[in-house]
């Protein structure tokens, strides 16, 4: 698929913005150039509200699905902004810009033979990660989705993620869907019963399986430390707090091992070895 | 209509620039408006040295402001020079340089690098910079020093042909005072306001939100302390004015420039849409054919007039 790697400011019609789990809200907005240009992973600048100055900045969305029709974005009601947003209508002008951000980098996964997927997502993290898990199925690429959420209703787009054909494995940390437990066990208990294949390549890295996160820091610190033990390849989608969103104020910094990057511009997606926690 | 606008022998096509820092070097906006359009794009502030700039976070939003603590990174004057300076000489817009520096002697590295007989435009110093050499005075922004303020303008007059604007902190008493310094140190004009100092707490965690704790307050919340600011300063100095301030509209434009400034700098505004410098100047544009007013320059202090 080409991309033309072109940003655009957008005015389009909202299809609809509908709660979909207690403080959760998708988004439809038709935009057939954007859902044509956006690849998995990446994000759109969104106003909450036109013609304002408080909220004054754009929100940081990540896509979370496309079809022919446009885009869907899916956020949680977290301050003032997305407050605001959930008030928008069906048949609003909603203003936004993108898509922005380099994506899931998913060449390997998609060329490598027999590759297994393991996708890893805390909480709202499953956002992004979900227009991934649909490209990969898509081009029946084998994969297995762990979510891990505070409680039941934190655990989004299971029904979906089934229908993709992806194994799905829950865990939540009061116990009241999948496993009581933090999404790292099941996701550790998994990587034991693997036969991981180690390739003889300089950098000694597993060749069978790739892994692609997105949730809290914390969470991603911990399983950064446990993936490196299976010598396994991973990226991890961050977030930062944004003024621009284009690379242009330096505002979104996040240590890696080669300096300050930008999250908005260098990321979201970072390789997991590059991210200093 | 003229919008033409002269300021240290430079003629710009229009009063409305970009402020520096908020606009890179503009690479990141040519998808999204022709950087024909602007009059003048003020650079990402460069250094001597590369800063890697401060923790994160970085920005935090505010009511109808922004609050930065980016801490000037910024790959240094030497990297500068071999990678953005060609790409900014080719573009058909006028450039303005930003530097900064720790002290007198810094800057005046910096100055020195610009050679070159009419590029930039102009250099626009940006005396906001945390005071190391002065450590221990009661001065932590070189631009609260009216004394180092003159002496840097005039040695970086000394050191480059190209012309020099001041761009004064309004964290200070009186900036009426800071700006005669600089007037008196030779600046061919002077630039206001950079950020109000401020700070953003979390309650929750019981902690600062930015990285650096403290920051620099921008957007519209301060545009009517920079109005004052720049009311203040047309009463002291002879020199251009260009006001900076929390500009989002033609109107904004209008109103610095009504209160004495002669051009104009819009910062935080490109945050809030990438192309809002076509739309500010073509507002400014609507404005004036409103007011039947000819030239721009007409606007210049009219709130002054009796």
């Amino acid at each position: 698929m080409k991309h033309s790697g072109q940003k655009k400011i957008i005015k389009e019609k909202i299809l609809s913005n509908l709660q979909t789990a207690p403080g959760h809200f998708e988004l439809k907005i038709a935009a057939p150039w954007l859902a044509k240009e956006s690849r998995a992973g990446q994000f759109v600048m969104v106003k909450p509200r036109n013609e304002t100055t408080d909220p004054l900045l754009r929100i940081p969305l990540a896509i979370h699905s496309r079809n022919e029709k446009g885009i869907s974005l899916m956020y949680k009601v977290v301050g003032a902004g997305t407050e605001i947003l959930s008030y928008r209508k069906k048949g609003d002008i909603i203003d936004l810009i993108g898509p922005l951000g380099n994506g899931f980098n998913c060449e390997r996964a998609l060329k490598t033979k027999g590759m297994k997927v393991l996708i890893a997502a805390g909480g709202h993290g499953i956002v992004p990660l979900y227009m991934l898990v649909k490209v990969l199925r898509e081009h029946k690429v084998e994969v297995e989705v762990f979510i891990g959420a505070r409680t039941k209703k934190q655990i989004l787009c299971e029904e979906k993620l089934k229908k993709t054909g992806a194994k799905i494995h829950i865990a939540t940390d009061d116990g009241t869907k999948g496993a009581k437990a933090s999404i790292l066990a099941p996701l550790t208990a998994y990587l034991k019963k693997e036969n991981i294949k180690k390739f003889a390549s300089s950098e000694g890295r597993a060749v069978s399986h790739l892994v692609y996160a997105c949730g809290p820091k914390v969470m991603l610190a911990a399983l950064s430390q446990e993936l490196k033990k299976y010598n396994v390849d991973a990226e991890f989608s961050l977030e930062a707090y944004m003024a621009c969103g284009i690379g242009a104020c330096l505002g979104c910094a996040v240590m890696t091992v080669s300096g300050y990057k930008m999250v908005c511009k260098d990321g979201p997606v970072f390789d997991m070895r590059s991210i200093v926690f | 209509m003229d919008l033409v606008t002269k300021i240290a022998g430079i003629v710009f096509k229009n009063p409305i620039w970009t402020a520096s820092g908020t606009f890179g070097a503009g690479g990141e906006f040519q998808d999204f408006l022709n950087l024909d359009t602007i009059g003048a794009i003020v650079t990402k502030t460069v250094t001597l040295n590369a800063r890697e700039g401060n923790p994160p976070p970085r920005v935090v939003e505010t009511s109808s402001g922004l609050l930065n603590s980016i801490g000037l990174e910024n790959k240094g004057i030497d990297a500068f020079q071999k990678e953005d300076y060609p790409f900014l000489k080719k573009l058909k817009t006028k450039i303005i340089i930003s530097i900064a520096g720790e002290g007198l002697l810094a800057i005046q590295k910096c100055a020195a690098y610009f050679t070159d007989k009419n590029f930039p435009a102009a250099i626009e110093l940006n005396l906001s910079c945390p005071n190391v050499a002065h450590g221990g005075t009661k001065y932590s922004l070189i631009a609260q020093d009216p004394r180092l303020t003159e002496e840097i303008v005039r040695t970086v007059k000394k050191e480059t042909a190209r012309p020099v604007i001041a761009k004064l902190t309004p964290n200070v008493t009186d900036i009426a005072e800071i700006a005669g310094a600089a007037e008196a140190g030779g600046a061919d004009a002077v630039s206001l306001v950079n950020t109000y100092m401020g700070i953003a707490v979390d309650a929750y965690s019981m902690k600062p939100i930015l990285g650096n704790c403290v920051g620099g307050l921008s957007g519209p919340a301060i545009k009517p302390l920079a109005l004052k600011a720049v009311w203040d300063v047309y009463k002291k100095v002879k020199i251009p004015i260009i006001g900076i301030g929390g500009i989002m509209t033609g109107l904004d434009a209008a109103e610095f420039m009504l209160a004495g400034a002669s051009a104009v700098e819009a910062g935080t505004a490109n945050f809030t849409d990438p192309a809002i410098c076509g739309k500010i100047l073509k507002e400014f544009k609507e404005y004036l054919n409103i007011k039947n007013i000819k030239s721009a320059s007409e606007l210049v202090g009219k709130l002054f007039d009796k």
